[in-house]
């Protein structure tokens, strides 16, 4: 019987009415008390992770045939909107007073949304509707600065997004056609007998669609672009948070609709995977713009995040890998990034002597980079340890190799911003962010927290 | 939190406080870290006296990590990991004496040793894979920023080759671990479980592939022929005290993982491959011997001849494995540990004393020194004492731990063994010449052009180096304090290697 509880989508439902209310709130209010609708908008995310927390005690079920709420909506819905919290920290100070402040909030809460959902659908039909969700309010965000970096990131962004949802909902309408339905659990029933070769070809054209979310190759051309053209703020968010539901997407899709058939697929993620990490990791060497290198390193960290996917259903360690991975990619790129706000400026020269301005904000740096890189006893490091464990448990030694000789060479570029911050001279006086530098602090706590406390999150996962 | 959590971590809680204190001259603190290493080392003793010399593992705590892949914080302490706790409190101690009249970004400094100082802790204590790795993780991340922010020449090159090769080593150990884990019925990382049911047994290929990927990654860090390039310059650039704790300690933490996880976890793979080892072994003993005879540079010199030293420890691990005599390979391991205590003692004081040549005349290029025992006989005294316990004279630690290795990879097995032994005491002649070569460069002859430059060895470069001269004149005259507490390890493991 299909269970239609309104109350199973409080997450959802919180987050879309602060999104709605701060709309409506923000047309009426004055400029100076625009601050209102960042309050609501905090009020809802808050409000969305604490109902998420208490919904992930209750056991799986599926809510109006269309969103499954299992270990993986959960996780996802709480990753998102914290996530989400922590941009909006980020960019409190630089929109404070902004003409228009409340329609920032309120598209990155929308677009959080279209993130959560895209996690959590069961049904091909949602997941386009949340995969336009997620990308439309990330366009006009791209180019919220309104100036020519950020106007040419919209228009890229927004470029790709068309073309590749477009093929998107062309493997969708193969998929429906072959399948007799857009339920993952008719799909399954229904693929099996359905030739391989055209069950691949529409799993290949759907995967175009969540590889651009993900950042992945050979769709990531958006991301260093729109990473240094748009606001900081917003680099941070497309980043991290559209990766977080499309790789939840990708595992669902893996292990719900396409278990059974087109034996190539795991082969060809993992072929993905391999090429993502290498490809983001060769381009991030020769980077002088911080944004830049974040930019690749954002992606050859997408490749990291499709092995797990690559191995899903072959080893118990695929999901927690994933998921762990996700969180603790997320935290400490906020950080990373909140460390790029807080000084203000892009070109790796002003980080000269960081250390002797603010010998915290380096450590956090420092921390961040490193856990990206995966060093012990960050998050990260956890996560690349499920990782490796499901890769070589999946049977996928060589790519576990190429991941380990990957993340050796990405310590060479992250070195080269590590090594400035604790050199001689100053390279720049402008003050520092506060807010910015206590999320820095904020997202680097966690990232430790995480690592160190990994064993508590995990048995709840 | 039993006394070994408090003795690993003291290190690092009083770096914390040394971070958040506000306003602190050079001198309080120096005093302070001083003060730190010394409690800890005074802990140490503690738990050594406290231990006894029985088999086994005591002060053990077991604490749940991360309980879904069975990884706890397990530490505890045995013959092989006291001996070598007590080291690393020590070295880190005379570091900080060595280090009392720093000036200039000293608080960075001393945090960084005292984190470095709980890592290496961490990492001898630790009973558990992943645990194991964090620390040895960390080391690394703590030695680059004491060879980048510290170091003098091509330092920041030097530190990314070392961090890019060790870290390399340490991402291949990690999937050996995690071959471990996943070979391991059930699945887990705690070390006395492996070690009291191998994994993989069933399947000798997987074992040797496991074998293989935990053997490079301790094989970079010890590190053995040819995979040593990256510490020439890491020494060469490194400040005297961090290339002390990086010879002394660092490089331990790869033979010692050798004893403590690839030899009685994987007891088939090893037997089957002891001749790979030994002649890698064997290789990096010679190799680095007639390296070292070549070298111009005082530090380059030492490093070298680490690479030799540390080779005798691998050659006798491979032979703890052959099929001969039991009693035979129970000298060799038990010569191995000593080895290891003895080269962290004699090779942290001879970096130690390369440090004041930098510290007075800006250079390590021993050709442009000579007749120091006339300038600076105090120096030149403790140099040449040094030099001896390194080419193992008799009275000296070296002697014994050599001694014991030879005997017992003599004693063995068949004709093969002995040609090896043959072979490694050559290894013994060729450092022998070289650090006569070096004395007579040096410390005696015609005054050089930099002699004028060098005074006498200071009060604070004397309390740093003559304990640990001392400590390995007693280990050459007393061994049986030491050798006591390694011999029921050393019994342990070879029964357990010959599974």
């Amino acid at each position: 019987m299909t269970r239609e509880n309104p109350a199973d989508l409080l997450p959802e439902l919180l987050v879309l009415g602060a999104a709605v209310s701060g709309l409506l709130a923000g047309s009426f209010l004055p400029r100076t008390r625009q601050w209102i609708v960042a309050a609501l908008c905090v009020a809802g995310l808050a409000g969305g992770i604490a109902a998420a927390a208490l919904a992930s005690r209750r056991g799986d079920t599926t809510a109006f045939d269309a969103l499954v709420l299992d270990p993986v909506t959960h996780v996802t819905r709480i990753v998102v909107l914290s996530a989400t919290l922590l941009v909006i920290a980020l960019a409190a100070a630089p929109m404070r007073g902004h003409r228009r402040e409340s329609e920032f909030y309120v598209l990155l809460l929308l677009s959080a949304l279209g993130t959560v959902v895209l996690g959590a659908a069961s049904d091909l039909l949602v997941l386009v509707a949340a995969y336009l969700l997620a990308s439309i309010p990330g366009y006009a965000l791209a180019g919220f600065g309104r100036d020519a970096s950020g106007t040419e990131a919209a228009l890229k962004y927004y470029l790709m997004g068309a073309f590749l949802g477009i093929l998107m909902l062309a493997g969708v309408t193969l998929l429906y056609g072959l399948g007799r339905g857009t339920s993952y659990g008719t799909l399954r029933a229904g693929l099996g007998p359905a030739p391989d070769a055209a069950v691949m070809v529409g799993a290949v054209l759907l995967l175009a669609g969540l590889l651009f979310k993900a950042g992945a190759v050979p769709a990531h051309f958006w991301v260093p672009d729109v990473t240094e053209g748009a606001p900081p703020a917003v680099a941070a968010f497309v980043t991290t948070v559209p990766k977080i539901g499309a790789f939840a997407a990708l595992y669902r899709l893996a292990v719900e609709a396409l278990a059974g058939s087109a034996p190539g697929r795991p082969l060809l993620i993992a072929v993905i995977a391999a090429a993502t990490m290498t490809l983001g990791n060769l381009a991030a060497f020769a980077q002088t713009n911080v944004r830049r290198l974040l930019a690749y390193s954002t992606i050859s960290q997408a490749g990291y995040l499709l092995l797990p996917v690559a191995v899903a259903g072959r080893t118990d360690l695929a999901r927690p890998a994933l998921l762990f991975y996700l969180a603790a990619y997320a935290v400490t790129n906020i950080g990373a990034f909140a460390a790029v706000v807080a000084v203000g400026r892009d070109d790796l020269a002003a980080y000269t002597g960081l250390a002797r301005r603010s010998p915290a904000l380096a450590v956090s740096l420092v921390i961040c980079l490193l856990g990206l890189v995966g060093t012990p006893p960050t998050a990260v490091f956890v996560g690349k340890l499920l990782m490796f464990g499901a890769a070589l448990d999946g049977r996928y030694a060589w790519l576990a190799v190429v991941a380990a000789i990957n993340t050796v060479a990405s310590v060479f570029y992250y070195l080269r911003w590590i090594v400035p911050l604790f050199s001689q001279g100053t390279g720049t006086e402008a003050p520092l962010d506060r807010s910015a530098q206590w999320t820095a602090y904020l997202a680097t706590g966690a990232s430790l927290a995480l690592g160190i406390g990994g064993g508590v999150v995990l048995t709840f996962g | 939190m039993t006394v070994l959590s408090l003795v690993i971590f003291l290190p690092l809680s009083a770096a914390l406080g040394l971070c958040t204190a506000p306003r602190l001259g050079d001198r309080a603190v120096t005093w302070i870290w001083t003060a730190a290493s010394a409690a800890d080392l005074a802990l140490v003793i503690g738990l050594w006296a406290g231990r006894g010399n029985g088999d086994g593992v005591s002060y053990e705590e077991d604490v749940r990590w991360i309980p879904s892949v069975r990884a706890g914080y397990h530490v505890g302490v045995d013959g092989l990991s006291l001996p070598l706790l007590a080291l690393t409190s020590l070295l880190f101690l005379m570091c900080a004496v060595h280090s009392l009249r720093r000036t200039g970004r000293t608080r960075a400094f001393a945090a960084l040793f005292l984190f470095l100082q709980t890592v290496s802790l961490g990492l001898f204590a630790a009973l558990d894979l992943l645990l194991f790795f964090v620390f040895f993780d960390l080391s690394i991340v703590g030695m680059y920023f004491v060879i980048a922010g510290w170091g003098h020449g091509d330092r920041t090159r030097s530190a990314l080759k070392f961090f890019l090769y060790t870290f390399l080593g340490s991402l291949v150990l990690l999937l050996g671990f995690i071959g471990l884990y996943l070979g391991a019925d059930p699945h887990t990382f705690d070390m006395v479980e492996l070690t009291r049911t191998p994994a993989l047994a069933g399947s000798p290929g997987l074992a040797g592939l496991v074998l293989l990927a935990i053997g490079i990654g301790f094989a970079i860090k010890t590190p053995v022929v040819p995979l040593h390039t990256w510490l020439p310059p890491a020494h060469t650039d490194a400040p005297a005290a961090g290339s002390a704790i990086l010879a002394g300690i660092l490089l331990k933490m790869g033979t010692y993982g050798l004893v403590r996880i690839a030899m009685p976890m994987l007891p088939d793979a090893w037997r089957r491959y002891i001749w790979v080892i030994i002649i890698l072994g064997l290789v990096s003993v010679l190799y680095g011997a007639l390296v070292a005879f070549a070298q111009e540079d005082v530090k380059r010199l030492i490093a070298y001849t680490s690479v030799n030293h540390m080779g005798y420890i691998i050659v006798a691990l491979g032979a703890a494995g052959a099929a001969g005599d039991a009693a035979a390979r129970r000298l060799a391991v038990t010569g191995a540990v000593t080895q290891m205590v003895s080269h962290g003692l004699i090779t942290g004081a001879l970096f130690l004393l390369s440090g004041v040549l930098y510290d007075r005349a800006d250079t390590y290029d021993m050709g442009r020194f000579g007749g120091l025992a006339r300038t600076a006989p105090r120096f030149s005294g403790l140099v040449a004492v040094a030099a001896f316990a390194s080419l193992g004279l008799p009275g000296l630690s070296g002697f014994i731990a050599e001694f014991q290795i030879f005997t017992g990879v003599i004693g063995s097995g068949g004709a093969g063994l002995v040609a090896v032994g043959a072979l490694a005491i050559l290894g013994i002649l060729i450092t022998a010449a070289l650090f006569l070569r070096l004395l007579h460069r040096t410390v005696l002859g015609p005054p050089g052009e930099l002699t004028s430059l060098v005074t006498d060895a200071r009060r604070g470069e004397l309390a740093a180096v003559v304990p640990l001269l001392a400590l390995a004149a007693v280990i050459g005259v007393a061994p049986r304090f030491l050798l006591d507490v390694i011999e029921p390890f050393s019994a342990t493991v070879v029964s357990l290697v010959a599974r």
